[in-house]
């Protein structure tokens, strides 16, 4: 879909800001908010572009560098804490050989930690793009992403 | 006319479809057609039972057996076995069994199980079918408001129940109803707070799954009380399936004319629209949430003016927490007397928690306000895991406080908890096992709070990079006696200065981990010469 088209889904109202940003994510294939898609946000709502950009700084799930085809949101609350959420750190870390915030050299896949998904009967858990996986391991992880790289 | 001899429950929420219950669902149903079972067993669609961690979960009528961690490789031999021959398939029958109704103990001296209030409906009914929630007395609540009560008469029914606020700060219900009635100003809304991010918590995504239409008559119920027109769900954008479940209930409930112009002829007009968050934990302090929802970054207002009278778009607004709504059709359809019949005197009603951690069952559970910790963990949650020993308990989220084995035996509630300088918070039960490390945990905690700092105020945003800085050290082994005091310190200096409840609230977990297990956090730290 382009710009003009996930635009005109949404009444021009401030308040629809964050779902405007949502959509326009989607839509980019290195899954950011580019330069392109911040003016035209801005455009449309009829304010500054750096408003556009403070605000999309604000909340986490915007990024405002380009990112993986995939993104591995690992939890690290206290609740995944407990069940395990730091060896995974490590155990990705060492795997996709990146560090946090860092992308995959394929471009594959972009590894960030986030605060609690809500999921927490399956600690530790983590999302890839928009579907959420519980009760990881290692080799869990491993099957995941595999599937994920054969998907493509 | 078919007579269905068999229903086939299947859970259907975040946790079950991350197990593949749609998987399931499909070959279970495929089996049964061919089969030649169509007609006689019928597969329905429910949310959460209360159980995590157990995969698919299904559950067969009459019989009420349950089976857990089922694949879609299982249903010919469910179909074939149980549901033809009447022979259970014993390898697949659920042990850990959920307990979520609400048990009572004060007056019989012993566990009974009771119904329950505002899970009541959730893994009994297909949440997608509003046809379902009427016929559990759904929309009775606003039809007595509308010919009986009036609006005045719905606050004080709230009044009278004793209801308190679900999403952490305990703020009496029917007084936040009453002030935003009262104050000047038009239009007004009604906002439900579902951007749920207190680590631990899931009770309003498992209430949004299982039963979207008691939120959306809760609404109402609270539009009609305080002459408000529209309301607003902000719900995070992680939940999509509570975003896709409630957007079907609010299409039917528009389509039964229960949402719109002039409903049930009551002269009344009321609709709703969901907004999506986007990950800022701070965005569910309730006026941050307004200014997120006004489109800006998520910062905390200045208090007074409260919501109440200068909300959203400097309107009258109440906020409030999808659990605190969703009990509300159940006390207006059944009355406040019934509702003081649940839980304490000061503390009415029941608590939805979700338990975790190294417990046997994790999941969800709903009590009454004033059953202990050790009930909740030995008897809803089946003990800890492994049969290891408690060691204690992080209550209420990263914003609650430690416990330990000396808390037991204390009533959770909001009154009783104050006393022991604890909160019932969000209704997030973290245990945890004798392996714990404390540190460990409270170093979790304080990352936590350094990462969703919003950046407002000065206390917080250095407050909690220096505590962070503090407790990397001391569970690196670096740290040393004063570091523990500066732990202290500093959040104390935070809870009196800082801007909002986030910054004020870090000091429950340091002080609490050093008042159940001080002498493990010393251990830790280089001992002076
Ligand atoms: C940092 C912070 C996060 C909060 N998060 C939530 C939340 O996720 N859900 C919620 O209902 N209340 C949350 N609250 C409490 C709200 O500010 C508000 O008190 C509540 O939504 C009012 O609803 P109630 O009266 O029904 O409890 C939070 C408060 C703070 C300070
Ligand atoms: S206390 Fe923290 S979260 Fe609250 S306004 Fe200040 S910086 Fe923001
Ligand atoms: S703490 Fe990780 S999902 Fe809740
Ligand atoms: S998102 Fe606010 S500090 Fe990281």
């Amino acid at each position: 879909m382009n710009r003009e088209a996930i635009l005109k889904k949404f009444e021009p109202n401030l308040s629809n800001i964050l779902y405007i940003m949502h959509d326009l994510q989607d839509n980019n294939p290195e899954r950011y908010l580019a330069k392109e898609d911040i003016e035209a946000c801005g455009d449309y709502l009829n304010v500054p572009y750096s408003y556009v950009h403070s605000v999309a700084s604000f909340y986490t799930m915007f990024s405002l560098k380009p990112r993986g085809r995939n993104i591995i949101r690992l939890c690290e609350s206290p609740p995944c804490h407990l069940m395990g959420a730091d060896s995974l750190i490590d155990y990705l870390k060492g795997s996709l050989k990146v560090d946090i915030g860092g992308t995959t050299k394929d471009g594959m896949f972009t590894l960030e930690l986030t605060s609690c998904l809500g999921v927490c009967g399956v600690a530790p858990a983590m999302m890839l793009n928009e579907e959420m996986f519980g009760n990881l391991t290692p080799e869990k992880v491993d099957s995941i992403l595999d599937k994920r790289r054969k998907e493509i | 006319m078919n007579l269905v001899r068999n229903h086939v429950l299947i859970s259907i929420d975040a946790g079950t479809i991350m197990a593949g219950a749609r998987a399931v669902e499909k070959a279970l149903v495929d089996e049964i057609n061919r089969q030649g079972l169509a007609g006689e067993i019928a597969v329905l669609e429910t949310g959460s039972i209360g159980a995590t961690g157990q995969g698919v979960v299904i559950v067969v009528y009459p019989e009420g057996l349950y089976y857990a961690n089922v694949t879609p490789e299982d249903a010919s031999e469910i179909v074939e076995e149980h549901l033809l021959k009447g022979r259970p398939v014993k390898r697949l029958i659920m042990t850990e069994m959920p307990r979520q109704q609400v048990i009572r103990k004060e007056k019989t001296g012993l566990l009974k199980e009771q119904a329950r209030i505002v899970l009541r409906n959730s893994g009994v009914i297909n949440p997608e079918n509003i046809d379902e929630y009427i016929a559990e007395g759904g929309y009775e609540g606003i039809e007595r408001a509308f010919t009986e009560l009036k609006p005045a008469g719905v606050i004080k029914e709230i009044k009278d129940s004793g209801l308190v606020g679900r999403g952490g700060a305990a703020f009496t219900t029917a007084m936040k109803w009453d002030f935003a009635s009262k104050a000047p100003g038009d239009p007004k809304y009604i906002i439900c707070n579902a951007d749920e991010g207190e680590p631990g918590t899931f009770k309003d995504r498992l209430i949004l799954e299982g039963d979207p239409h008691k939120l959306i008559e809760g609404m109402m119920l609270a539009g009609y009380a305080v002459g408000a027109a529209k309301g607003f769900i902000y719900i995070r954008g992680e939940y999509a399936l509570s975003i896709e479940r409630l957007e079907k209930a609010i299409t039917q409930a528009r389509l039964y004319g229960l949402l719109g112009e002039n409903i049930l002829e009551s002269g009344f007009s009321f609709d709703l629209a969901v907004m999506k968050g986007a990950g800022a934990y701070v965005c569910g302090e309730e006026t941050a949430l307004i200014e997120s929802l006004e489109g800006k970054r998520g910062h905390p207002r200045n208090k007074p003016p409260y919501p109440v009278t200068e909300g959203l778009w400097g309107k009258p607004t109440v906020v409030n927490n999808v659990e605190t709504l969703a009990n509300v059709p159940e006390i207006i359809r059944n009355g406040a007397a019934w509702y003081r019949g649940y839980g304490t005197d000061k503390c009415p009603g029941t608590k939805v928690y979700t338990i975790i951690g190294n417990v046997a069952t994790p999941g969800l559970i709903e009590a009454e306000m004033g059953t202990t910790l050790r009930d909740i963990i030995y008897e809803y949650a089946g003990g800890i895991k492994e049969g290891k020993k408690f060691k204690g308990a992080l209550v209420g989220g990263a914003a609650g406080a430690f416990m330990g084995p000396e808390m037991l035996d204390a009533k959770m509630d909001f009154v009783n908890l104050k006393e022991y300088a604890a909160v019932l918070g969000s209704g997030a039960i973290l245990v945890m096992d004798e392996s714990t490390d404390i540190v460990g945990m409270l170093q979790s905690v304080l990352h936590f709070f350094k990462h969703e700092s919003c950046g407002h105020c000065v206390p917080c945003r250095l407050g909690t990079k220096q505590l962070v800085e503090i407790v990397d050290r001391i569970a690196g082994g670096k740290g040393k006696v004063e570091d523990i005091e500066s732990l202290v310190k500093i959040s104390e200096v935070m809870r009196d200065t800082s801007f909002c409840p986030l910054g004020q609230s870090l000091n429950l977990p340091i002080s609490s981990s050093l008042k159940y297990f001080r002498d493990e956090v010393y251990g830790r730290v280089q001992q002076p010469a």
